[in-house]
């Protein structure tokens, strides 16, 4: 099963490498993994996408809690969250296509970031689930290449 | 001595941490990226530093310093190919969960990442073998590093530490400050077990008419042999311990069963394959104890304390598990005892028919020689009080059964890791470590070999160790393997005709040697080793051939599938 989780780490250089390598050598899965600097600059915010049944998951969280740089490991996955994924993709435009294509863009609520003669560049901001089904949908047109920034994730604030 | 608020460079910073940390000994050598460290030290005294013939031999006597006296050991290298010359070594204390901490040499912060001349990226390298590493990037935070180096190396479950020094950084001076307590934000051990846990287990084993203490590395890193003592003796619990446990019970006690696994003891496994109630402490339930794991104690309940929630329901699932320092556990558990106890006698009755069936025995014979024989002499003659460091192979196994160990950090050996070559060195830094009970080496002809440069370090330290050399002319581990599973294909195992004259080798070190054939021969010469302390002393036993170690569980078998000798192959009922 997937699992997303979100670990707070020491903002550190070699941290990301540490979680990184302890996923490799341990032989779990890693989906993706994205790390940015949260609201206090000495701390980074790190959002791992991995599979596994739950014994492999417990071990997981286990080897992650044992590295001495993560500071909390949260399980997301059964709790109330918000997860998002950044797409960045360019596409060929013909005047055969362009009409459909700005009418997906407005589908899927994407932006478009850039227009050349013959491509396009879109974003699109929405769960790993819209985002394959985006790349999906726009495939037949040309797609020229494309950037995924990894799910980032968070709880659902108090009500 | 120097004061905080001293302007202090590098090198002196390095020193007074080490001082303030108690650390003894170090061993180390030195290099380039050290100088500054080598120049301030010149001037050293309180602190000794033990030149090493190889940084490898470095990071063995340091564990094996940790492992007899439970201090951390302190490894100085220089850059580059010093530091590469560790990783072994760090690997073993990882995998052995020693605790130590390696300070390496580096290029100038300045040239970092550009193939400078004796750079290495130590920190990258050993990334995965330590509990944790740091490069110290600026003076002013080199004291700090340094203690919270020593401070992971030795709370939680020990292990080794590395702190990278860039040249420069050595050089700098700054305003000395010492940080008198550390916090480390992400490191939070759990020491204490949680209360609920431990009464459920105090009820499960007041009740459990097959109990089996299952005991690892972990009650001789937390001190916790005299809380098992008082739980095995008051409950009447038998004991089986893994390589890394023994001594933690005293091997000649009625309760103790030896070692359990691979090489262990047949009545130890059988107990295993038929308790109902599994205490494990201190333990991992690693591949070579448990054989294929889901034929492992299926009839057992399963208690689980260590110190490392990674430990638990990773290898076998277990139904209790109770996380926390295996002293604070057993001192809770007794604590919550019932004064009536249960009737374990036909259990008792069990085993020793069990013992009795299949006991551990070997035939002397007068005109040719036998480890086993030479390591139950070693043992009867120390009173199983030696501090015994062993090599890899067939007489580390022989060295688990034979050698009745009495006492905690009695035995020390390359469990996790296996390394060849740790012996020699892990002895040395043992008696560096402990010197009121002798310390002897069991060693292969094959291991001694892989750090034989060491044996000048004890010469030239005079240090006593016993180095008992068993000679049968192969890498003989691997040979039973070839015999047993591989076709009798001695591929490349054969030693016989490229061995040195190991009495003169250990005489061109300055060491003085003997030799042993026969059983007679042994005896006089183990006394004579024994009651000679002037500096270290080798002998040779030249063993047989093709002995090998029974019983065995072959690899990946259940251990109730145990090999008891060479022609019969018998499975346990
Ligand atoms: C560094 C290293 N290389 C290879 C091995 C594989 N190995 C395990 S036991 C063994 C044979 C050891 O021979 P010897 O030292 O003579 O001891 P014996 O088994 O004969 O007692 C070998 C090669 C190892 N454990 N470590
Ligand atoms: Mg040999």
């Amino acid at each position: 099963m997937k699992h997303i989780i979100s670990v707070l780490v020491e903002n550190k250089f070699g941290t990301l490498n540490r979680v990184a390598s302890m996923f490799s050598a341990r032989g779990f899965n890693l989906a993706s993994i994205s790390i940015g600097e949260t609201e206090d600059p000495e701390i980074s915010r790190m959002t791992i996408v991995t599979r596994g049944d739950d014994q492999i998951i417990s071990q997981v969280l286990k080897q992650l809690n044992r590295l001495i740089d993560t500071i909390k490991v949260t399980d997301l996955t059964k709790q109330p969250h918000v997860e998002r994924e950044l797409l960045l993709m360019t596409m060929k435009l013909s005047r055969t296509t362009q009409h459909e294509i700005f009418e997906l863009i407005n589908v899927f609520k994407g932006k478009v970031v850039d227009i050349k003669q013959k491509s396009i560049t879109i974003e699109v901001i929405g769960s790993p689930d819209k985002i394959n089904t985006t790349i999906d949908i726009f495939r037949p047109y040309g797609i020229r290449e494309l950037a995924r920034s990894g799910a980032v994730a968070i709880h659902r604030g108090e009500s | 001595m120097h004061a905080p608020g001293e302007k202090l460079n590098g090198s002196e910073i390095f020193f007074e941490c080490l001082r303030r940390e108690n650390v003894s000994y170090i061993f180390g050598y030195p290099g380039g990226a050290l100088l500054k460290v080598y120049e301030t030290l010149y001037d050293i005294k309180d602190i000794k530093h033990i030149l090493v013939r190889h940084e490898q031999g470095a990071t063995h006597m340091a564990e094996g310093y940790a492992r007899a006296t439970g201090k951390p050991g302190v490894v100085l290298v220089t850059s580059g190919p010093g530091a590469t010359n560790t990783v072994t070594g760090i690997t073993n204390a990882y995998m052995d969960s020693s605790p130590m901490v390696i300070f390496t040499g580096q290029v100038p912060s300045s040239l970092i990442g550009n193939d400078a001349f004796q750079e290495a990226d130590i920190v990258g390298i050993t990334r995965p073998i330590t509990k944790h590493n740091f490069l110290v990037k600026d003076v002013r935070e080199l004291a700090l590093t340094i203690r919270k180096a020593f401070y992971l190396a030795t709370n939680g479950r020990p292990g080794p530490v590395l702190v990278d020094m860039p040249k420069d950084v050595l050089n700098a001076v700054c305003t000395f400050e010492w940080p008198e307590t550390v916090e480390i934000r992400g490191f939070k051990p759990t020491v204490k077990c949680h209360q609920n846990q431990v009464e459920k287990a105090a009820h499960l084993i007041a009740r459990s008419k097959k109990p089996l203490l299952y005991i690892g590395g972990g009650v001789i890193s937390s001190d916790a042999s005299e809380e098992l003592k008082r739980l095995a003796i008051e409950q009447n619990i038998p004991v089986t311990m893994t390589l890394q446990g023994l001594g933690a019970f005293p091997g000649d006690h009625p309760l103790s069963m030896g070692m359990l696994g691979m090489h262990g003891t047949f009545w130890a496994n059988q107990a295993v394959n038929n308790c109902d109630l599994l205490i494990a402490v201190g333990a991992r339930f690693d591949d070579r104890v448990t054989g294929k794991t889901d034929t492992f104690a299926t009839q057992a309940y399963k208690i689980h304390n260590d110190i490392d929630p990674t430990n638990v329901d990773k290898n076998v699932k277990v139904d209790l598990p109770v996380v926390g320092d295996a002293k604070h556990f057993l001192a809770a558990i007794l604590k919550e005892m019932p004064e009536e106890k249960t009737d374990r006698s036909e259990w008792l009755a069990d085993i020793r028919a069990w013992q009795k069936q299949c006991p551990l025995t070997y035939t002397n014979e007068s005109d040719s020689l036998k480890t086993e024989y030479v390591i139950d002499e070693v043992c009867r003659q120390t009173g199983g009080d030696a501090v015994v460091t062993t090599d890899v192979g067939q007489h580390q196994m022989w060295t688990s059964q034979y050698y009745r160990f009495r006492k905690p950090r009695s035995i020390i050996t390359s469990g996790g890791l296996g390394t060849m070559g740790y012996g020699l060195p892990a002895a040395i830094g043992a008696a560096f470590g402990v010197t009121d009970r002798p310390v002897v080496l069991f060693c292969g002809d094959g291991g001694f070999m892989m750090n034989v440069q060491e044996l000048v370090t004890a010469v030239y330290y005079k240090i006593p160790v016993k180095i008992f050399l068993l000679n049968n002319s192969f890498l003989g581990m691997v040979r039973q393997w070839q015999e047993l599973f591989h076709q009798e294909k001695y591929s490349f195992t054969d030693l016989g005709d490229s061995n040195p004259d190991f009495v003169k080798v250990a005489e061109a070190f300055g060491c003085r040697a003997m030799r042993a054939e026969n059983p007679d021969e042994a005896k006089k010469a183990i006394s004579e080793a024994l009651a000679w302390n002037e500096g270290p002393v080798f002998v040779e036993f030249k063993v047989i051939k093709k002995d090998m170690v029974f019983p065995m569980v072959p690899a990946g078998a259940s251990i109730s599938d145990m090999l008891l000798d060479r022609l019969n192959p018998k499975t346990m009922v």
